[in-house]
């Protein structure tokens, strides 16, 4: 699976208004995984994860971040994630199943701040890149 | 089986009641069919699929999903049995349909990014916690009686 041209099209011309809020659409996202799928908090017993929170914050920022990254390099998402992929086999080692839910909750989140833009075929280009990124992530797991 | 508290109880209804059935159940198959073009594959004699706005236009696109978020209505005027609500649309779905579950928990997470998209702040994490649970019950309901 891999994007069309009018998909890589969609997303950087979406990026702009999505960076743009980088901050609170990370934090967003967050919030939501953590409200809708608590299991995913087994993750972070370091953190403190109520709303609001500056961990959330923080955390919520790099993970856009690193979207970002990809979106850069949209033709070689695997070259861009390299060492976040390394990160989470050897360290993190988050089950493959959370990367859907994350992806589920960023979507819902970009849904939710751009109606107008996430079209049908934007929410195709979407669900498609976050399926790579999250492919990439896990690459190196086994 | 699903418990819901009176607050997740709250949160669905209180949004429930400012859905517009007939579009958001269009709107729910038709982004369905896009984004997972596989799903098509239950509705071969449903005419033009071959674009997104194809789908998102077509007659009996709208009119399924205005069938199917209908029956979920149901479902919220039953949170508490879910299960039976659905017992015979699951020996419906297994016997003469042949849909596997999967796609019921895609087109919940569907629904829940549109709701997302109609009421945006209104849609905290709370309120979409509750849905996720709703559409999570409504499909293992629907799956109960596969066999």
């Amino acid at each position: 699976m891999s994007l069309t041209k009018a998909e890589r099209t969609t997303i950087l011309s979406m990026w702009d208004k999505i960076s743009s809020q980088a901050d609170a659409i990370g934090t967003q996202a967050l919030e939501r995984l953590f409200a809708s799928y608590p299991q995913t908090k087994t993750y972070f017993p370091h953190f403190d994860l109520h709303p609001g929170s500056p961990h959330l914050h923080m955390h919520g920022t790099k993970v856009v971040a690193a979207l970002g990254d990809a979106v850069k390099s949209i033709d070689n998402i695997a070259g861009a994630l390299a060492k976040l992929s390394e990160l989470h086999a050897y360290i993190l080692r988050v089950d493959p199943v959370n990367f859907k839910l994350l992806s589920h909750c960023l979507l819902v989140t970009v849904a939710s701040h751009f109606p107008a833009d996430f079209t049908a075929d934007a929410h195709t280009a979407w669900d498609k890149f976050l399926s790579i990124v999250s492919s990439v992530l896990t690459e190196k797991y086994r | 089986m699903v418990h819901f508290s009176p607050e997740e109880k709250a949160a669905v209804t209180s949004l429930w009641g400012k859905v517009n059935v007939e579009e958001a159940g269009g709107e729910a198959l038709g982004r369905l069919l896009v984004v997972y073009p596989w799903t098509q594959r239950f509705f071969d004699n449903f005419g033009n699929l071959s674009s997104a706005s194809a789908i998102m236009g077509n007659p009996k696109v709208k009119a399924h999903g205005k069938k199917v978020l209908t029956s979920f209505g149901e479902a919220i005027k039953n949170m508490d049995n879910l299960k039976g609500t659905f017992a015979k649309l699951s020996e419906l779905h297994c016997d003469k349909l042949h849909v596997d579950p999967e796609n019921f928990r895609l087109l919940g997470n569907v629904l829940v990014i549109i709701l997302a998209s109609h009421f945006g702040k209104e849609f905290t994490p709370d309120v979409q916690a509750a849905w996720q649970k709703l559409v999570a019950g409504v499909a293992t309901a629907l799956a109960h009686k596969y066999h």
